[in-house]
């Protein structure tokens, strides 16, 4: 787990490699493309990339009509902007016609650090995951990324990945197989489930160890796939451990904690806690401090797991 | 109207120094930031903040005063520089910028800086809310000025359009908007990303008077906001052509200065050139 790479360089790199054999790739970025690294498509395929300018609704519109024609448009921005300021665009042009448009955002969550809280968005799964025939993943690192952007040109229809701007730890190996709506159980464990997307496996992963120290056994789930929702995984984790806990670098209201809640609580309602960042919004600081003062650590995660076994 | 022999122009030009000075510092301070787009605006800020605008950092809700729009929010650093010199809190707080706990936001927020007057950092809804102000000011019967400042590559938000003919069809002429036309965004050139040009004609078509003027001169700034104030029935664009990073020569016209800090190094020469005025060195012209 030493090596760390930021899920927005893996997406860089996929996307080259795959504009090599499906000439229907087109990329549009909105003047943000060093940062969210679709100016390595640029770079290699230049008469395909279109910047947009600062303009994200009109990038949205775009790779709607693109997607109308027949291309595969990937769009890209931070998530901020890629899902506030062209909320609409992305809900009639692209959700309410289920275009073919995917959508990247990279800059997700309070990761994003110094720029502070008017850049970071923690709303974005649950503006997301609420659009019908929207595909929304949360890759937890770069191999998956690579494997979610694949699968989301393979299948037909709006498709969001959401990507963040710092390094995260590589949990999986490039052979790693990767199904779209299918959550994984990456630990096993019978006392508890912590659930967990993006930045926050790794650290899920690391709660679960120290859980064991204390001899409380924990599954570790990731949820990649938010939206189609995996929701047998849920409801067998409620079924087998009896309690749950939520870990995302998002609102507790709306997201991945909200999505778990309301599959146990119409089949196997079980003690839930949602780790996460509390209703409020975030602000500038180093990415480590941020994750610590808005109680996004693996110390967080073991506490709230001990809150639900105590229930 | 205030007579060009009651301004000291030499006071504007050092004030605007040091502005330039605690911008650098700020940003090699915090390690993160935009320096490229606060210097290119230092001197707008300077004239509003030191000559221009009707505002008391000691009677911050006075619903007199004049109000303040920086819709180009990343270029925090220059208006907290403005806003510290001014008055509204201690210079030593300059140095917090972008920490944790620190009221100094990457972008301004008004619930945490005195004397900001608007959130901004998403770009495009500032001159929007500058609408709102001058649209108060009218509905209330004061004569409070609007002041707003934006960016070129800000331009291609389809919201500044439509925030420009809401200003021209309330005849807002108790608003001055500034644009910043330094020719870069972060990917490049404007007219290569995706051009906003010609701004000029733009501006006039959509209702506006339009100025165009040098906006590194500050007696050229400080005249336009004076006939800006006998503009009548119309809002007014003031396009200063600037020079992005200006002041630290390996800064200008150097698109990968938008959003990056100086090393200790590069802070210490920008530093020393900002300390020899700007000479030293010929100003790269970058609007042939
Ligand atoms: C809505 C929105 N999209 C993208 C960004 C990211 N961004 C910050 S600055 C910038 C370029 C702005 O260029 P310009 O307006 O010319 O600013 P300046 O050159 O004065 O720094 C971009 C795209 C943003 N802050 N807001
Ligand atoms: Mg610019």
């Amino acid at each position: 787990m030493s090596q760390k790479i930021a899920t927005r360089d893996a997406y860089g790199e996929i996307l080259v490699e795959l504009g090599k054999t499906n000439p229907r790739i087109v990329v549009l970025d909105a003047d943000l493309s060093k940062s969210t690294k679709t100016a390595n498509f640029k770079e290699v395929f230049p008469e395909r990339f279109f910047n947009m300018g600062v303009a994200e609704a009109d990038m949205m519109g775009t790779a709607a009509g693109l997607a109308a024609a027949g291309m595969i448009p990937f769009a890209s921005t931070f998530a901020i902007f890629a899902t506030g300021r062209a909320y609409d665009q992305l809900r009639n042009s692209i959700a309410y016609t289920a275009l073919n448009v995917k959508i990247v955002a990279t800059h997700a969550g309070i990761t994003v650090g110094e720029d502070g809280g008017s850049h970071q968005s923690i709303e974005d799964i649950a503006i997301m995951r609420v659009m019908p025939n929207m595909t929304v993943i949360v890759p937890a690192d770069g191999p998956e990324t690579k494997k979610a952007v694949q699968a989301a040109v393979e299948l037909e229809g709006p498709v969001y990945i959401r990507l963040g701007r710092s390094g995260v730890p590589v949990l999986f190996t490039e052979e790693e197989p990767f199904t779209l709506g299918k959550g994984k159980i990456l630990r096993e464990g019978k006392d508890i489930s912590i659930i967990a997307v993006g930045i926050m496996v790794s650290k899920a992963l690391e709660a679960a160890e120290t859980l064991s120290q204390q001899g409380i056994e924990a599954r570790v789930i990731n949820l990649s796939t938010i939206k189609p929702l995996d929701e047998d995984i849920i409801i067998q984790a409620a079924r087998e451990t009896g309690g749950i806990v939520t870990a995302e670098e998002h609102s507790i209201i709306g997201g991945l904690g909200g999505a778990v809640s309301e599959v146990t609580a119409e089949n196997c309602p079980v003690p839930v806690k949602r780790v996460g960042v509390r209703d409020t919004f975030g602000e500038s600081g180093l990415p480590e401090l941020l994750l610590e003062k808005y109680g996004l650590t693996p110390e967080n995660i073991i506490k709230a797991a001990k809150e639900v076994l105590q229930k | 109207m205030v007579g060009t022999g009651q301004v000291d122009f030499n006071y504007l030009v050092e004030k605007a120094g040091t502005l330039r000075k605690h911008i650098i510092k700020m940003i090699g301070e915090a390690g993160s930031g935009h320096p490229g787009g606060s210097l290119s605006a230092a001197d707008i800020l300077t004239v509003l903040y030191f000559q221009v605008m009707n505002i008391d950092p000691k009677d911050l809700q006075n619903p007199d005063r004049d109000r303040f729009v920086l819709s180009k929010g990343h270029g925090a650093p220059a208006l907290y520089a403005a806003l510290a010199e001014k008055g509204f809190f201690p210079v030593e707080e300059l140095w917090n910028l972008r920490k944790i706990n620190s009221p100094l936001q990457g972008h301004p927020d008004m619930r945490k800086v005195p004397g900001v007057e608007m959130s901004t950092g998403s770009l495009g809804q500032g001159l929007s809310a500058a609408n709102g102000m001058a649209l108060a000011a009218r509905v209330m019967g004061k004569d409070y000025r609007v002041y707003v400042v934006l960016g070129d590559g800000e331009t291609q938000e389809g919201q500044i359009w439509e925030a420009a003919m809401t200003a021209a069809h309330y005849r807002l002429d108790n608003l001055t908007a500034f644009l910043d036309y330094n020719g870069l965004q972060i990917d490049g050139l404007c007219s290569e990303v995706k051009s906003p040009l010609p701004l000029l004609e733009k501006w006039q078509a959509f209702g506006w008077e339009v100025m165009e003027i040098d906006g590194h001169d500050v007696k050229e700034i400080w005249e336009a906001c004076q006939k800006a104030l006998t503009v009548k029935g119309k809002p007014t664009m003031v396009i200063c052509r600037t020079i992005k990073g200006r002041g630290v020569s390996f800064m200008e016209n150097v698109a990968d200065w938008h959003g990056k800090a100086p090393n200790r190094e590069q802070l210490e020469k920008a530093l020393s050139e900002l300390e020899g005025g700007s000479g030293g060195y010929e100003p790269k012209n970058c609007h042939p």
